[in-house]
């Protein structure tokens, strides 16, 4: 089934304030993706894995995305079948302050580290996780690096974050014409 | 003989200090000092570190063709019963805490190999916010191994001059001594 | 001896600490073990160890300028990490790839694959005790580094792919040394074959250890290698063809439970052994067909300015199983959002499943045969 198929079907079922949007322009969105409001994400997602003409039964890839000037977060869900062989791309718009959308841990086991992944870069929280913790980075460590807006701090516990340039230490002072300017540039 | 009973320093002191202590007086001091240091210089053991691609460059170094084992270095899986740490990759905040800990339950006379430009000064990682920026920041180096990974024989370079080093130590200096505070 | 008491202080549950400096974790990974001894009640993974923030560069690097980075994601297997991003631009911009070049890919990528698939033997063989066949397969490993070192001058990150074809030709001379090798290498594979894969006591100890079902592989996200272990005839290659794979002619193979059951970690093992062998006809094939194409043709037109706008997924079947690559851009040099996606994510979330009743040395088994490196997990 093309996506255009699949988006019809599931606005059949779901109606059209839980999926809407399709974008299909072949210059801009390779593969064809609507969105889905994110809470009846869950409902979607079983049907898509059970239903016998769509059977998702592998999530490929979970990304997360943020825009800064729309204040949204975007989280894409790549699914594909194995025994229909095709794909289907749904996105879900969440709001950058309170990014929560609920799990799909028991739709699809895989979900579990990239849902965590996501968590831990981006700070987007799946309710109903078994165990949402940081993955990648440090336990202590502040602020969601995948943000736009992240500021990087200065040290770590104490290790620095930068290294000085070696050519910079190099610079000598020329007495040239003008004595106040201290090194050629 | 008053000479012998003043308290040498230990550690990184003693391989750079002066003479003031020094033991090595008669041709037989020199030649024993030569001789430990030759033995010491033909067996430095390295402790396995691997961490990233420059692991598998340490790995290959290590294999048939440009043998590591050749110039006495075995590689150990603990840090307790090596002389050398090969830092052999990016180092993050993460590990660094590690590091740190494996480098303080090695045993002096300790060196320390930087394998790769990650480990030398951060790499090509300089705009990650989750790399240190080289090795050093962490624990004293004694010898920086550039490249990306370096190739095997650029690592044996490394090591050859970890042996020069060695050889150059006044190592019986420190045999006779109390450890200072 | 009437002063003796005895306890059971052997039923205790202890935490232990796979640390991540440990001679058999594929890179730096580490386990926190429960376990009363021998047998564990859960191992739970913790990564990040070498979490270099690759994704986070690739929103300041342009579109060319990233391909070095994407080497580390998977250093072993170098190639079809640059496939993957140069894959998932050209979709993006339209770019059509030569054919030459495409071949050039194929024949590269299939070298990358032996190479990967030798330390993933050698070093699951040095897990589970058996250190000699490492050097076995470093050998021949060298030999590989010197050919790929001959094609585009590095040994291990390679920065090969461009977007749009391949940085070089190969030299002259190269198919004839390259095809010589593959003369001596097939009956190395026989010999290794004798030496460790039907070795009796190799057998014992890794047949019917962590049996993974086909449903269980799926829903757990597994790739590669290890679904095909399973059961599940899904190869990229040739279920989603893409590039000159179609006009190839290889086998897939799959795991058929000859010394144990369907799944276990000896046919996780053998699957890769099979591989290579696949990889060795498939570039005798690729040196025959490239000759109809003219030289140099490497490289396809590009535009004069990378800035798309759009989304774009692509995925390569690398040696570890199907990695992709998401890249959106938003009219700039540099994209918006760069992510992979790798097979040894998807296998660390089956560990845990899976650790629960093993035994402390079949968990170094397990986590062997399922081919993780640290880099796929972490990028």
């Amino acid at each position: 089934m093309t996506p255009q198929d699949i988006f019809k079907k599931l606005q059949a079922k779901f109606g059209a304030e839980a999926i809407f949007d399709l974008h299909e322009d072949p210059k801009k969105d390779k593969d064809p993706w609507f969105q889905c409001a994110p809470y009846s994400f869950e409902d979607v997602g079983t049907f898509l894995r059970d239903d016998p003409e769509t059977l998702f039964d592998y999530m490929e890839c979970l990304t997360g995305t943020d825009y800064l000037k729309e204040n949204q977060i975007h989280v894409t869900w790549h699914l594909y079948s194995y025994p229909l062989k095709h794909r289907v791309v749904i996105k879900c718009f969440l709001p950058r302050e309170d990014a929560a959308m609920p799990t799909m841990v028991d739709v699809w086991p895989v979900s579990n580290w990239q849902e965590r992944e996501c968590f831990d870069l981006l700070g987007v929280l799946f309710e109903g996780h078994p165990d949402l913790r940081r993955l990648l980075l440090p336990d202590d460590w502040e602020g969601h690096p995948l943000r736009k807006d992240y500021g990087e701090k200065d040290d770590y516990h104490g290790i620095p974050t930068t290294r000085p340039n070696p050519l910079e230490l190099f610079k000598i002072g020329v007495p040239g014409k003008d004595a106040s300017k201290g090194a050629p540039s | 003989m008053s000479n012998l009973l003043k308290p040498a320093a230990t550690g990184l002191d003693a391989r750079y200090g002066d003479d003031e202590g020094s033991v090595l007086n008669t041709r037989v001091d020199q030649m024993v000092n030569w001789l430990l240091n030759w033995g010491r210089s033909n067996s430095v053991w390295y402790l396995l570190f691997g961490l990233a691609c420059c692991a598998i460059e340490l790995m290959q170094t290590g294999g048939p063709r440009a043998d590591l084992e050749r110039f006495g270095s075995a590689p150990r899986p603990s840090p307790r019963s090596s002389d050398l740490i090969i830092v052999a990759g990016t180092l993050t905040y993460k590990m660094a805490l590690r590091v740190k800990r494996l480098f303080d339950q090695m045993s002096e006379p300790r060196y320390v190999i930087s394998m790769g430009s990650c480990s030398n000064c951060g790499g090509l990682f300089q705009y990650a916010y989750s790399v240190c920026k080289g090795v050093d920041q962490i624990i004293p180096v004694d010898v920086y191994v550039p490249g990306c990974p370096p190739r095997p024989e650029a690592l044996l370079e490394g090591l050859l001059k970890i042996q020069d080093k060695i050889k150059g130590e006044k190592y019986l200096q420190k045999r006779y001594g109390v450890a200072t505070a | 001896m009437s002063d003796l008491i005895f306890t059971n202080e052997m039923d205790e549950e202890m935490t232990l600490n796979m640390g991540p400096h440990h001679p058999s974790t594929h890179g730096v990974l580490r386990f926190i073990v429960y376990t009363d001894g021998e047998i564990i009640r859960k191992a739970v993974p913790d990564v990040g160890y070498l979490h270099r923030s690759i994704e986070k560069i690739g929103e300041r690097c342009t579109y060319p300028g990233f391909m070095p980075y994407t080497d580390r994601v998977d250093y072993l297997a170098a190639m079809f990490a640059n496939e993957c991003w140069a894959a998932a631009c050209e979709k993006l911009m339209d770019i059509q790839v030569p054919p030459r070049a495409q071949y050039l890919r194929v024949m590269s990528c299939e070298l990358n694959r032996i190479a990967s698939h030798m330390i993933s033997l050698g070093a699951m063989a040095m897990d589970v005790g058996a250190v000699t066949p490492f050097p076995y397969t470093l050998r021949e490993r060298e030999f590989v580094n010197d050919f790929i070192e001959e094609l585009c001058g590095a040994r291990l990150t390679y920065n090969y792919h461009r977007i749009g074809g391949v940085s070089f030709d190969y030299p002259m001379g190269w198919d004839t040394k390259v095809l010589k090798w593959i003369d001596h290498f097939e009956p190395t594979l026989d010999e290794f074959d004798r030496l460790i894969t039907m070795n009796d006591i190799y057998v014992k100890r890794l047949a019917n250890v962590a049996v993974i079902t086909k449903d269980e592989a799926v829903a757990f996200g597994l790739v590669g290698p290890n679904i095909r272990a399973s059961g599940l005839d899904w190869d990229l290659r040739k279920q989603d063809a893409y590039s000159v794979y179609p006009k190839l002619e290889f086998e897939v193979p799959l795991g058929k439970g000859k010394m144990g059951t369907v799944g276990d970690s000896w046919d996780r093992f053998v699957v890769r052994v099979e591989e290579c062998r696949e990889s060795c006809k498939i570039l005798r094939q690729c040196f025959e067909q490239i000759k109809e194409w003219p030289e140099d043709d490497v490289v396809g037109e590009l535009p004069k300015k990378m800035k798309p706008e759009g989304e774009a997924y692509a995925r390569v079947e690398s040696a570890r199983g199907d990695m992709g690559c998401y890249v959106i851009g938003q009219g700039k040099e540099e994209p918006y959002r760069v992510r992979f996606r790798t097979g040894s994510f998807n296998a660390m979330g089956i560990i845990e499943a899976k650790s629960q009743g093993l035994f402390l040395a079949d968990l170094v088994a397990l986590i062997a045969s399922l081919d993780v490196v640290a880099p796929e997990i972490d990028r």
